[in-house]
């Protein structure tokens, strides 16, 4: 991205992404310090995970009643619960950490300084989503270790469709974060639309009914949201044969909506 | 270059019904130090923004090194530095990384070290931003603006909340500064901040230029009367009242006297009224204690061009924060 950027730019005499990578570097370790953000998109999915899966009574035991044949059989329901997992993963870096990280810096006028530097602001915003996909992946990483050592979770039936379905879900939930981050004037703004948006999402994602438990109701609706279509089409990747056309195409429509009306949107004081 | 570094024309900035800055035209010269002085809510911060190319301008032009700022503010960005009145870091990024932070966005940059000991916070530069004092918070905002060795900087307003130590610190700094070449724009509601720095500057009131030129020629043109100061021991003072009282009627460079308190009387008149009140108290024989002219500061000069004591003037804010017509 530095390197085609800077090559197209260069005619016109300012660079724009020079020190890009600096300013990546130093937006992580900022990140970093700031405990709340790795806590929440590094280890908070895990937390869940182990949480849910050692807390609550017989997640750890094969499914009663799924006959030979279905999907569900023979498989635990903390098993189901990775795919939601990894949806709530998606969500909570795209919702909780990246809109007030940048709606504190226009509200700090740390974007309007920048504005007055050969770095374009572009540049601020664009590190914040390579740190949140980066770092969202290897909180994923992280559960799926843990998953599969401490629940015996059985290996994903469709890899490809799994990372297809990550890589969507991370893209859709990302222009959703960024557009919440357009939107909100101030950090305490941008906190309270994420949270308004972040657990309705997390309910059609299925985080309180996952995979077989989700009611039919909350899986009509939730196929057509980002996040719930990022969980449906995940949970395919994992335990299904078929591939998730319908939650595939969801996901490229909403980030194809919503990425243009951040980039409309966005202001940089 | 030879031409002027700033070249501004007849700008004008509106918000709405608000004009912010009503017609502002000044050109500044290679390595100087141009201020511009004026009141809070003058206009001041809209007008360097919209020079900087920050805002969009309403009418007149911008050139900034040759370049027009409003059409093509990116062309100066790599020589022009900027130091803005609230924007501030990341809590949690240290001194040194900021400033090696900008010197990556910048083609020829200041070696970070250097800059960091120039401005005195070597020994800071591992502190986060949140952990600093308002002195270093300014310093190191003085340090990003000129990180990118840039030919122009404007600083707007960079002694404002500082104690006294720290502000005149800061100004031998802006002169080490400018000693390094650099042309400095610096806004300033501080008086004496612009006597003491600038070169040139103008006064802006209401959006508008009413005094241009250097501190010294601005306070020397003034046509108001001067005031001497006597002072005399007890006995003498009602004496001394007579003579002066005296002297207002009958020399025609002495227009005024006023008692003050402790035996000082104050008397005004042309610039040679001191040498009026001298030859007359001789004769007298009455030999004041203590004896001063009254220092003329920029203070005389606006209330002359304005009519308005330069003293407490409201403490509206300018409208800084405003969104509209900004550049991204």
């Amino acid at each position: 991205m530095t390197a085609t950027a800077t090559a197209r730019r260069r005619p016109t005499g300012t660079s724009g992404w020079r020190g890009f990578g600096r300013l990546l570097q130093t937006e992580f370790l900022v990140w970093f310090r700031d405990l709340a953000s790795p806590f929440f998109g590094v280890v908070f999915p895990t937390v869940v995970l182990v949480g849910v899966g050692f807390l609550i009574p017989g997640m750890r035991d094969p499914i009663q009643g799924a006959p030979p044949g279905s999907v569900w059989y023979q498989v635990t329901p903390i098993a189901t619960y990775v795919p939601t997992i990894l949806a709530m993963a998606v969500g909570t870096a795209a919702l909780t950490v990246m809109p007030v990280t940048l709606a504190t810096y226009r509200e700090k006028g740390v974007l309007r300084r920048l504005s007055t530097t050969p770095m374009r602001p572009q540049g601020i915003v664009a590190a914040h989503l390579v740190i949140n996909a980066v770092t969202t992946s290897v909180g994923v990483v992280l559960a799926l270790v843990v998953a599969a050592v401490a629940f015996d979770v059985p290996a994903p039936t469709q890899p490809a469709v799994l990372v297809l379905a990550f890589v969507l879900g991370l893209a859709v939930m990302l222009s959703l974060g960024m557009v919440v981050a357009a939107l909100a004037p101030r950090a305490s703004a941008a906190n309270g639309i994420a949270m308004s948006v972040y657990f309705p999402m997390l309910l059609l994602a299925g985080v309180w009914t996952p995979g077989p438990a989700m009611p039919d109701l909350i899986q009509e609706i939730g196929q057509f949201s980002p996040l719930g279509a990022a969980s449906q089409a995940l949970s395919a990747g994992w335990f299904d044969d078929g591939f998730p056309t319908l939650q595939v195409v969801v996901m490229v429509v909403w980030t194809a909506l919503l990425l243009p009306l951040a980039v409309r949107l966005f202001r940089w004081s | 270059m030879d031409g002027p570094v700033v070249e501004v024309s007849h700008l004008r900035k509106t918000y709405g019904d608000k004009v912010a800055v009503d017609d502002v035209s000044f050109s500044v010269r290679p390595g100087e130090i141009f201020g511009i002085l004026g009141p809070n809510g003058a206009g001041k911060t809209t007008a360097v923004e919209t020079i900087a190319g920050m805002r969009r301008a309403d009418g007149g032009t911008t050139r900034v090194l040759g370049h027009d700022t409003q059409r093509d503010p990116g062309a100066v960005r790599d020589r022009l530095g900027i130091q803005l009145q609230e924007a501030t870091l990341h809590d949690r990024i240290t001194v040194g990384e900021a400033v090696r932070l900008f010197a990556a966005f910048y083609p020829r940059p200041a070696d970070p070290d250097d800059l960091l000991a120039l401005l005195d916070l070597t020994e800071h530069a591992d502190k986060q931003f949140r952990n600093l004092s308002g002195g270093q918070k300014q310093r190191l905002s003085i340090a990003l603006a000129l990180v990118g060795n840039p030919e122009v900087a404007i600083l707007d307003e960079l002694t404002t909340g500082l104690d006294p130590q720290a502000r005149r610190s800061t100004w031998d700094l802006v002169d080490r500064v400018r000693a390094t070449g650099v042309t400095i724009l610096l806004v300033t509601h501080f008086m004496d901040e612009a006597e003491r720095l600038c070169d040139r500057l103008v006064v802006i009131d209401a959006g508008r230029v009413v005094a241009e030129g250097t501190p010294r020629g601005l306070i020397d043109g003034l046509q108001a009367d001067r005031t001497v100061v006597v002072r005399f021991a007890e006995g003498t003072a009602a004496p001394a009242r007579a003579v002066l009282d005296r002297l207002t009627e009958t020399h025609p460079d002495v227009h005024g006297v006023a008692p003050g308190s402790d035996g000082e009387v104050a008397v005004t008149g042309s610039r040679r009224v001191l040498f009026a009140v001298m030859p007359a108290l001789a004769e007298a024989d009455l030999v004041p204690d203590d004896i001063r002219t009254v220092t003329r500061t920029l203070e005389d000069v606006f209330l002359a061009v304005t009519g308005r004591t330069y003293a407490e003037q409201d403490d509206e804010d300018e409208p800084a924060l405003a969104t509209e017509g900004d550049r991204s």
